[in-house]
């Protein structure tokens, strides 16, 4: 009896519910919020329109949108996680000793470092790709429509699966990169590594696929006239991002399931005994690790680019500069890895190489910053504003990019490896570059998807309190690097002479929710004034690519017609020359909409949850599902459907508000 | 002329597909690039127990890789009749390919169970884990293809030799001749220089 119990159950039990109040408290407001929810939908009779409308849409600007409320609603939750830790930082010093346990507190860094990275920054890059990058190019959809559902709803399983660690069992205290031995069954024989591995896993495979269908969509979609150096710039941040995720995140895929084998089936891979080799893992996590910085960074870079010429009124500075610059780093980002662990002990000579090719890297990065520079030079600014993130960026980033090639200098790392300056440098970077850039492309690009804009001083007012609780929050930190202290630290000695830093750090963070409540307020408030800000003319910042040729909101065709491409900035010179083609018409297929998708993730879902808890029947039964489904969709060819040229001419009529 | 224009409007699509799959392919093998690297690192980690010059029999593997080998080319034979539209060779040289990968298979867990009975499986060693998950990793690849070949004629059977069955014939000998490619780096590295 016993037996069966165990193959049903795994090794599930009672204890894995929450047991302390902060952990409830999280758990429960979830579930709550869960409830409201489908309480709100149920009452609204909404249900079925979710599913036919957003849930089973095969539309890439339905999947971008999709992308980016999940994303928020997590940048939400790894908010939460800053609050407990920096109130935990601020308050633990000599006898007392703050509000969480050791335990805790490392589940919750490293449940916030993981969160921010694979579903906030990946979910905004994934979420900004699908809505622009079709448009971009003059297309009407992406190379694999279902693969790009799949790919999504991946990404959701993946985030599901980490949220479900808070209400059912625990998540890793290992790290955000769960270095072993640490992490491996010996150090922590609970259910938290498992869980971090396999909500990573799944997500990265959806990543895998994104990076190969947007490859095949930059490839092969492009409007006729569109030659590679003709390309906007986003388009080619997105070619070299997705190069480095197709490239990367087979590794990462390799490196989890290895440290899985390790732990579930009893392998050596990393462990400190038995011939395995815990060095080997920072390696491999590194290698993929290193270029997903890139791949982050590389299509807000994009996204600055475009902004800065929309709104300072001139050509980019420097087109070619700036993809040789993407091409450079492009390369150069799978060769410094091993500048996250100079103190392994490699020796000076593999040290002073992966010292200056970190140097190097920094060098194309210049290049971009003089171009962004130079393009505002002599140009007519309008301070809007995605321009008012750009500058942000620009100021933060350079600053931190600095304090990188300062850490580029191995006997310097060695100085303030794992400190708070480094914790400092990285998030200088991913805040003040990747969270910068998304936000500045959301609110660029939101009139395009929505129709209207959104509330201009609501913006500057989060705009302003981001960037005054960033300078707050991480300031203290640098310094405190240099005071000596370490990162992931709970508690300190008040001899120290820290906890001030500390409080000012903490009260930054108080300004960035600030911001935030700013964000949330300002989707509201445009929401509901979407009058007075709408969109009338499709081309609401004077732009410069092609999307801004099509009606706000665009349709779900995209164009009526593909448009031909003779240059750069294809649709300011179209502007210029004044010309207007007078619309044609035709048959546009489209792919229908399709539910497998998110079967499939159902599946993968089940496949993660069984491995986590090692329920045998249900891993089979996911992988089953997975495979039957998989099946199912190849089979089915009636997969498209197509309006006919007079119901366009009626949609483009309307959605272009032209009297019949 | 109206039938120039389907192969003109087809065409597009195919060429999407196929390059979406070269990508895939190239994913792949950076997959396994990671895996042969691990397996670098963890050759010499035996941890007291036996290398591959105590374990492997070159012999066996040679018969692996020959009927390995010769699905490759019988897969190549199948695209081949798929060309001149020829069901019955289409099927002939889709069930040999599949049984030769097949037996294939069956050597390969044959290898492993008596592996495993001697003492020796994954739990045994660095060298011994990075072994297993290399050899099974590719073993898993050329399983999901049989599978793949099996769905593939299930579907010539049903639907005859339509666009779409010949495009998936050319995707999956894509991926067939890549997990040749694999292998004979396996081969080379695993077992080759192992045995020495």
């Amino acid at each position: 009896m016993f037996h069966f119990a165990s193959a049903l159950t795994g090794r599930m039990n009672m204890q894995a519910f929450p047991r302390d109040t902060i952990t409830a408290g999280g758990a429960l407001s979830m579930v709550f919020a869960l409830i409201a929810i489908a309480a709100f939908l149920t009452y609204k009779k909404r249900w079925k329109w979710l599913w036919k409308e957003w849930l089973t849409s095969l539309d890439p600007k339905r999947i971008g949108v999709m992308y980016i409320i999940v994303a928020l609603v997590m940048l939400l939750r790894g908010l939460g996680d800053v609050l407990l830790i920096r109130t935990q930082q601020a308050t633990s010093v000599g006898s007392s000793h703050g509000i969480l346990n050791s335990d805790h507190f490392q589940q919750i860094f490293s449940a916030h470092g993981s969160i921010m990275i694979f579903f906030v920054a990946m979910g905004l890059m994934f979420g900004l790709i699908n809505l622009i990058l079709p448009l971009h190019i003059g297309a009407r959809d992406v190379a694999f429509p279902f693969l790009n559902s799949v790919a999504f709803w991946l990404f959701v399983a993946g985030m599901a699966l980490m949220n479900l660690s808070i209400i059912f069992g625990e998540f890793s205290a290992a790290g955000w990169l769960a270095y072993p031995p640490l992490s491996e069954l010996q150090y922590s024989p609970g259910v938290g590594v498992d869980y971090w591995i396999w909500s990573l896993q799944i997500a990265g495979v959806g990543s895998l696929l994104s990076g190969v269908n947007f490859l095949t969509t930059i490839f092969k979609m492009r409007a006729p006239g569109m030659t590679m150096m003709k390309m906007p710039i986003f388009v080619w941040s997105v070619l070299c991002s997705m190069l480095l995720v197709v490239f990367a995140f087979p590794i990462l895929t390799v490196t989890l399931a290895l440290l899985y084998f390790d732990r579930s089936l009893g392998m050596h891979f990393f462990t400190s005994t038995g011939g395995g080799n815990p060095m080997m893992y920072v390696n491999l996590i590194w290698a993929w690790g290193h270029p997903e910085v890139y791949i982050l960074v590389l299509p807000a870079f994009g996204i600055y680019s475009e902004v800065v010429a929309t709104f300072a009124r001139k050509r980019l500075f420097g087109y070619k500069s700036m993809v040789w610059a993407l091409g450079a780093i492009t390369f150069l980002s799978f060769s410094v890895w091993l500048h996250h662990f100079f103190t392994m002990g490699a020796g000076a000579d593999v040290n002073a190489f992966f010292g200056i090719m970190t140097m190097v890297i920094a060098v194309p990065t210049g290049v971009k910053i003089f171009n962004w520079l130079f393009t505002m030079y002599h140009g007519r600014i309008l301070f809007a504003t995605p321009m008012l993130w750009f500058m942000g960026f620009i100021a933060t980033f350079t600053v931190g990019g600095v304090a990188g090639v300062l850490m580029a200098v191995p006997p310097a790392d060695f100085q303030i490896h794992n400190s708070l300056f480094l914790v400092a440098h990285f998030h200088t970077m991913i805040i003040g570059g990747v969270v910068f850039g998304y936000f500045a492309g959301i609110t660029y690009w939101f009139p395009k998807i929505f129709g209207f804009k959104l509330n201009e001083r609501l913006g500057r007012y989060a705009f302003w309190s981001w960037l005054v609780g960033f300078l707050l929050a991480f300031i203290p930190l640098y310094i405190l690097g240099f005071m000596g202290a370490t990162r992931r630290l709970d508690h300190y000695s008040a001899s120290e002479g820290w906890q001030g830093l500390f409080i000012v750090a903490g009260v930054g963070v108080l300004f960035v929710l600030l911001g935030v409540g700013f964000q949330i307020l300002q989707f509201i408030v445009s929401i509901i004034q979407r009058k007075q800000n709408i969109d009338a003319t499709g081309d609401p910042w004077n732009g410069r690519t092609l999307e801004w040729s099509a009606p706000s909101p665009v349709p779900f065709y995209n164009f009526t017609t593909i448009p031909e491409v003779h240059s750069r900035d294809a649709f300011w010179e179209t502007k210029r020359a004044k010309i207007s083609m007078p619309p044609r018409y035709e048959d546009i297929t489209l792919p229908k909409n399709s539910p497998m998708g998110i079967f499939i993730a159902a599946f993968a879902f089940m496949v993660g949850f069984g491995c986590i808890w090692h329920i045998v029947w249900l891993i089979v039964l996911g992988l089953i599902g997975v495979v039957i489904t998989v099946l199912v969709r190849s089979a089915d060819e009636d997969t498209e459907e197509t309006t006919t040229a007079a119901e366009v001419k009626r949609l483009d009529r309307v959605a272009r508000k032209v009297a019949a | 002329m109206s039938e120039a224009m389907v192969a003109h409007q087809s065409h597009p699509d195919d060429s999407k597909s196929i390059l979406g799959f070269w990508i895939y392919i190239m994913t792949d093998c950076v997959l396994f690039a990671s895996l042969f690297a691990v397996f670098a690192v963890m050759r010499n980690a035996t941890f007291g127990g036996p290398n591959g010059h105590e374990l492997f029999s070159l012999p066996f593997v040679l018969a692996e890789t020959m009927l390995l080998l010769t699905s490759s080319f019988t897969c190549g034979l199948m695209v081949l009749a798929g060309r001149v539209r020829s069901k019955q060779w289409v099927m002939l040289a889709l069930g040999v390919t599949f049984l030769l990968g097949l037996s294939f298979v069956c050597l390969e867990v044959s290898e492993f169970r008596h592996l495993v009975i001697e003492g020796n499986s994954w739990r045994r060693s660095g060298f011994l884990s990075a072994y297993f998950t290399l050899v099974a990793t590719h073993g898993l690849h050329v399983s999901i293809g049989l599978l793949w070949l099996v769905v593939n004629g299930w579907r010539i059977v049903k639907r005859g030799l339509g666009d779409v069955t010949q495009k998936r014939l050319t995707l999956f000998s894509l991926f067939w001749h890549f997990l040749d490619i694999i292998w004979i780096i396996i081969f080379s590295m695993v077992y080759l220089v192992g045995v020495r």
